[in-house]
């Protein structure tokens, strides 16, 4: 499946959940979604930070043997 | 009545060597094992241990006072005090946790499994200062066709039929992953080249529904019959096909709804029909592919049901089972309890939308973390940055990893993990080897899972079979082993 599919998905899954929900808890899913979008922000911005410079080369170089 | 469902993770983890053990893999994972074993056979001079002579260590450690453990890597194997085995299999450092009885002991001994390896990198490292550096991942695959494994042992009821474990296990294992899967970018077997994300590092390698290979076509359900107990009574069932994990949610739910579907099958408990897929390995391989949990598996009588439909029902047989049993089996009522409620908020989490479980599950971590990073910097999903994440997720340094920056949910402390560095379960016979070894290092010539071998400088050599996973406890010989000051009082009192 491909990722717009998914999306789609996810997009559908949030409309029946907006129209089932009482308008009153909106606010404090509003809330919580800012919320957690501030932290995914936050972690991307550490993650720009921590990542190989590199990421071709590293990808390319990372061989292992094979195991169980 | 089913059997305690004694269990342990074995981990080959990844290596990555530059300078002076670069393309060699073995030699950077046999310094790994003998820097960590020497340090912690020294640091054990503080051990109220007898005066007697340090003598050859035949259990893979060094010799006392022993130097360079880089001229000695050929010692490749070692028991640790807490019960635990440090090798070398297959160019990988491997670390097979002990014994536990319960999926928390085992998320405990596996994450004290990471502080290991964590230690023996940084040592190994300072020990070859300018010369070379040594990086360990704790992934299955290098995302070129190389796999390695995570494999998980339960100790079963050896006059339950195999063919009965079988067919009720397949369609587990498979829908499994939904919880268990560590997530990977792309795919690494070219069946299928359209693959952005899947749910588990291992399907794209199994390629058989049952066999005894475990490395090359590499079977769902492995036969190795190898039970390192009583032969007559028991079987260790040894079980490949799972990811490593990074989320302490997903290794619990790994193990413990694992222990309790065996369980359920010992009881004849397991969900009544049979949901022996058409196409099994076809099945596995496109339940990994789909992180919309929508594809629905054809199964042998034409029904065809989705993986969390499959996790749903054996939930549903779980909490009954749990209900006329108790949880004795899977060590306890409240560790029971503790997986159901655990599998229960999972599998309606995954039903409602996966993404409220970026927190609890590495593959749903792996996909919103990654997802979010792609869309900020406008990539696509086979950008070598997304392999770069896919790979650096895995990292053990803290300063580099990023499984440990997504802020999962913890289940254990940092206090219990660094205290099953040194110690072992108290449940199951790992306590015995692993107090045993701590307290007698020198009169211990060798140790396996089922026995210890002691040199008191006596004629014979005397070995202590320890043949039975669930004797050895803390309160079976905790008193014992506390009262007796040497070695052969500890034999006399067992009568060896």
């Amino acid at each position: 499946m491909t990722e717009r599919e998914l999306k789609k998905k996810h997009v559908e899954k949030k409309d029946t959940q907006t129209t089932t929900e009482q308008t009153s808890e909106a606010p404090v899913n509003t809330e919580r979604t800012d919320k957690l979008k501030a932290e995914m922000d936050d972690l991307l911005d550490e993650i720009d930070e921590v990542l190989e410079d590199n990421a071709e080369e590293f990808v390319r170089n990372y061989v292992q043997k094979g195991g169980q | 009545m089913a059997i305690s469902k004694i269990c342990g993770i074995e981990t080959e983890y990844g290596i990555a060597a530059f300078g002076e053990f670069e393309g060699n893999p073995v030699g950077a994972s046999s310094l790994l094992v003998n820097v960590y074993a020497t340090a912690q056979y020294r640091s054990r001079t503080d051990w109220d241990f007898d005066d007697e002579t340090p003598g050859s260590d035949a259990r893979g450690f060094l010799r006392q006072g022993s130097m360079a453990p880089l001229v000695e890597t050929h010692l490749v194997n070692a028991v640790l005090t807490n019960g635990a085995r440090l090798y070398v299999d297959h160019a990988h450092p491997e670390y097979s946790s002990p014994e536990c009885s319960s999926a928390l002991e085992a998320v405990i001994w596996d994450r004290a499994g990471e502080v290991i390896v964590t230690k023996a990198t940084e040592l190994a490292n300072e020990f070859l200062g300018p010369r070379g550096k040594i990086i360990c991942y704790k992934n299955n695959s290098d995302r070129k066709g190389n796999s390695y494994g995570c494999h998980e042992n339960y100790l079963m009821d050896r006059s339950v039929p195999f063919p009965k474990i079988i067919q009720e296990l397949v369609p587990f294992f498979i829908s499994r992953q939904i919880i268990a899967g560590a997530g990977k970018v792309g795919q690494e077997n070219s069946a299928n080249s359209n693959v952005e994300f899947q749910i588990s590092q291992r399907a794209d390698f199994f390629e058989e529904v049952v066999g005894l290979e475990t490395t090359i076509k590499r079977p769902i359900i492995n036969t190795r019959d190898e039970p390192h107990a009583h032969s007559d009574r028991y079987r260790r069932l040894h079980v490949i096909i799972g990811d490593a994990n990074m989320s302490e949610t997903s290794t619990f739910l790994k193990l413990g709804t694992t222990a309790l579907a065996l369980a359920m099958i010992e009881d004849s408990m397991s969900p009544k029909h049979d949901r022996t897929p058409k196409s099994p390995i076809e099945a596995l391989r496109q339940v990994s592919q789909d992180p919309t949990l929508s594809y629905k598996i054809e199964m042998a009588d034409g029904s065809k049901l989705s993986a969390l439909d499959l996790q749903e029902e054996w939930l549903s047989c779980a909490i009954e089972y749990i209900d006329h049993h108790g949880g004795e089996v899977v060590g306890g009522d409240d560790s029971a309890s503790q997986i159901i409620r655990t599998w229960e908020r999972v599998l309606a989490g995954l039903r409602r939308d996966i993404l409220t479980l970026s927190k609890d599950l590495d593959w749903v971590a792996k996909y919103a973390l990654f997802s979010a990073y792609k869309d900020r910097h406008d990539l696509t999903w086979d950008s070598p940055k997304i392999a770069a994440m896919d790979l650096q997720y895995h990292d053990l340094r803290d300063e580099k990893s990023l499984a440990k920056r997504v802020g999962f949910k913890t289940l254990v402390t940092a206090e219990q993990v660094n205290r099953a560095e040194k110690d072992p379960p108290l449940t199951t016979r790992a306590y015995f080897r692993g107090m045993c070894l701590k307290k007698w290092p020198d009169a211990i010539v060798s140790a396996n899972w089922d026995s210890l071998l002691f040199d008191l400088g006596e004629e014979s050599l005397q070995r202590v079979p320890m043949l039975d996973p669930l004797k050895g406890t803390e309160k079976m010989v905790g008193t014992l082993l506390k009262e007796c000051k040497a070695p052969r009082e500890l034999l006399d009192k067992l009568g060896a």
